[in-house]
């Protein structure tokens, strides 16, 4: 088993804990894993990305090869579209369908919209209107993250106990928050997947 | 026993040091160097040994602490990114020289394809240049098990040794087996050869004689290191070289890592010239993959180049700028050997054009967005105004909306640059310079301009703190007003004032009024940077 993950974002949005969490649940089953980060400049408000390969054989390469990302998860509808030549062209895109407007010529949503839903494997959802109906608006990326779990081949019961160990040093309440949110993304983003194609 | 953790690489190596019996970590931050230094300063077992792990002012600094360290007989590290050897090379040439008493690490972190620096140099000319044997680990548990190894190569042949990591190793996490036990820590020795620490034109000549024959030594022993390898394959029609993380690169292209043509896998340098030659000698042609600037390829040519049968960054086989990737390397060996099975590759999708890019910016709350927008407004009226960057956050300011500032170039040329400008006539010159990068290496500069009352505005934006690297102690911190009136800055030309929107006005009546004052003037414009205010509050 070998999943190749992007990961993409907005300096500052949080990609990195979803890096964290998937790297612990994988860990913890026992998988080779590599996660290759963006510190640095790039960190002030500009395009982040983290490539995330977990597998049960050994990995060579830290970055993923061109086009054999089976997964893009972005924070963003925008850096969604960034990787897609990375993509496999089997792969998946996960996005977030806020944006994040920090230059002056961003393109009109309803374009970036429809360049999505070109794409034929694709799950949108607005992880921060639901992480804000969750009463969780800082869980955004959990929500996200849960929305992920369908496609990486990781339990969803590791990824669920790496969430609340995460999140255990800021108590119950956090810990429950966060859960939910994951359990959320998870239920919307299974009604998508290759299985129920 | 040993366990299995996640660790980036910059943290298995720090890791590696600790479990090896460091006693002194001596560091400057820089990306993608910063994170060897913030781990051993987390690590239990600094608190409970008392390891050094205090930042210093600069790369040189750092690397003289160490020497210092490893002269007592204690193994110690000195790490930095790849600019900053440049900072310390004064010292760390002359280390080959000195030579090293208890095991000592001079880590470069290059970082090829400038994902923050301002050029792509490669650190292993640098050990080249000095003569000091290099290592440069191609994974996470090669970085881990490499600090203990280079300590031992270091003592067994009294010489401090670079390692060289990469951003693309640096900054990426992988499993690591590591040790549950940290060694003891060396007790204080004497030095073998007294006279050789004392480099005076007498002792360095025979001392230098000596290094050119140890050299001989330490190549021999690349030619026997473990991290060197060769792995033979049925196919001599092409052989292999790759390097560090191009080796991960490079057997990412086949099923199991395994590569059709013999390869050559090398991790220390001096380099193992019997290995290449065996390799050249054996097969047909020759591709060079190595991260950075071609260093092997250019040692394998030679200047006349008269083997015309090695390929790589030179000929235009790999790319000659920027980091490797499993898709250069893949393009570079399908060049040269086209329809190879396995590499072919149908075309992705392209980037839909209605993306576009996302430059950094600084962040919002960020003190020098408000010397920017005051800096603009009082330099309206001049249009020649040459505003002199430096290396920060503060660099961004170049880019839109400020569009403020007109150079850029090292740690400290702020300072400098707006003095020889000013000298050439140039009015109004103004530096702008960041509280750490001004103790790291504006000190310097600010004494010239005050012995000659230079006629330039330097603007110290003061952050109190580090902040492009992530928010390191910055050394200046609380002592930049009594720092420039000990150079001698005039008391009535220095100011000090808080970097808030509300002050925008005040700000550019004093800006204005100093350029007016056709001499020197120190401003320093003081705010918490906003990244470490947030962190704080948590």
């Amino acid at each position: 088993m070998k999943c190749d993950i992007i990961l993409a974002g907005v300096g500052g949005q949080g990609i990195l804990t979803i890096a964290t969490i998937i790297g612990k649940a994988a860990l913890k089953s026992n998988m080779n894993i590599r996660q290759a980060e963006v510190h640095g400049m790039s960190q002030r408000g500009g395009d982040v990305q983290s490539d995330l390969r977990i597998s049960t054989s050994e990995i060579f390469s830290d970055l993923i090869p061109k086009g054999e990302a089976d997964v893009i998860v972005s924070m963003e509808p925008m850096e969604a579209l960034r990787y897609l030549p990375r993509l496999s062209p089997q792969g998946w895109v996960v996005t977030n369908t806020t944006p994040f407007i920090n230059v002056t010529d961003y393109p009109e949503t309803s374009l970036l919209d429809a360049e999505l839903d070109k794409l034929p494997r694709v799950v949108k959802l607005d992880i921060d209107r639901i992480a804000k109906d969750l009463g969780a608006p800082r869980s955004a990326n959990i929500v996200l993250l849960g929305a992920l779990t369908p496609f990486i081949h990781l339990p969803k019961e590791a990824l669920e106990e790496a969430v609340a160990a995460h999140f255990a040093r800021k108590g119950e309440t956090v810990v429950a928050q966060n859960i939910a949110a994951f359990r959320y993304g998870y239920e919307r983003a299974e009604k998508n997947t290759p299985d129920n194609l | 026993m040993k366990t299995q953790i996640l660790l980036l690489g910059d943290e298995a190596l720090a890791l590696g040091a600790l479990n090896a019996g460091l006693s002194g970590a001596y560091a400057y931050p820089g990306t993608p160097s910063t994170e060897i230094m913030e781990f051993i300063q987390m690590n239990p077992l600094t608190k409970e040994r008392g390891i050094h792990c205090h930042w210093s002012s600069n790369e040189k600094t750092a690397v003289e602490e160490a020497l210092g360290m490893s002269y007592a007989g204690k193994r110690s590290l000195a790490s930095m990114k790849h600019v900053g050897v440049n900072v310390a090379a004064d010292p760390l040439l002359n280390s080959a020289m000195t030579g090293a008493n208890g095991g000592m690490l001079v880590i470069a972190a290059d970082d090829p394809s400038m994902h923050s620096s301002q050029n792509e140099q490669d650190s292993r000319f640098y050990a080249d240049f000095a003569m000091l044997p290099m290592l440069e680990p191609s994974s996470q548990q090669e970085a881990y098990e490499m600090a203990k190894y280079g300590f031992q190569l270091s003592e067994h042949y009294r010489i401090p040794v670079m390692l060289r990591m990469v951003t693309r190793l640096a900054h990426s996490r992988g499993n690591v087996t590591v040790d549950a036990e940290a060694e003891p820590e060396n007790t204080l020795s004497d030095v073998a050869n007294p006279r050789q620490w004392v480099l005076m034109p007498g002792n360095s000549r025979v001392r230098y004689k000596q290094l050119i024959n140890d050299y001989a030594d330490l190549t021999a022993e690349s030619e026997k290191s473990p991290f060197n390898t060769f792995t033979d394959a049925p196919d001599h029609s092409l052989g292999i070289v790759v390097s560090g993380v191009a080796n991960n690169y490079y057997r990412e292209l086949w099923k199991d890592g395994k590569s059709p043509w013999p390869m050559v896998k090398i991790s220390q340098y001096p380099l193992p010239a019997d290995m290449l030659r065996n390799l050249v000698e054996t097969c047909d042609e020759v591709l060079v993959i190595e991260e950075g600037q071609p260093f092997i390829e250019q040692h394998m040519r030679g200047v006349l180049n008269s083997n015309p049968k090695i390929h790589g960054r030179l000929d235009g086989y790999l790319p000659r700028t920027g980091e490797l990737d499993p898709e250069s390397v893949r393009l570079g060996v399908l060049k040269l050997r086209p329809s190879t099975p396995g590499l072919e590759k149908e075309e992705t999708q392209p980037v839909p054009e209605v993306v576009v890019a996302r430059p950094p910016a600084l962040c919002k709350g960020c003190g020098h967005r408000d010397v920017y927008a005051a800096l603009n407004e009082s330099i309206e009226s001049y249009p020649h105004a040459r505003v002199f960057g430096d290396i920060g956050c503060y660099t961004l300011g170049y880019l839109a909306p400020f569009r403020a500032i007109h150079t850029v170039l090292d740690m400290g040329a702020s300072i400098t640059m707006a003095k020889g400008a000013s000298e050439a006539g140039v009015h109004p010159a103004i530096a702008i310079i960041g509280d750490s990068t001004f103790t790291h290496s504006g000190m310097t500069g600010l004494l010239d301009a005050v012995n000659e009352d230079s006629d330039i505005l330097v603007i110290i934006s003061d952050n109190l703190t580090t902040g492009m690297t992530g928010g390191q102690d910055s050394q200046g911190t609380g002592k930049l007003e009594e720092i420039c009136l000990g150079l001698g800055v005039n008391p009535e030309h220095l100011h000090t004032i808080d970097s808030l929107p509300k002050n925008h006005n005040d700000m550019v009546e004093l800006f204005r009024n100093e350029i007016d004052h056709h001499g020197l003037s120190v401003v320093i414009s003081r705010r918490e940077c906003i990244q470490t205010a947030r962190r704080s509050k948590k």
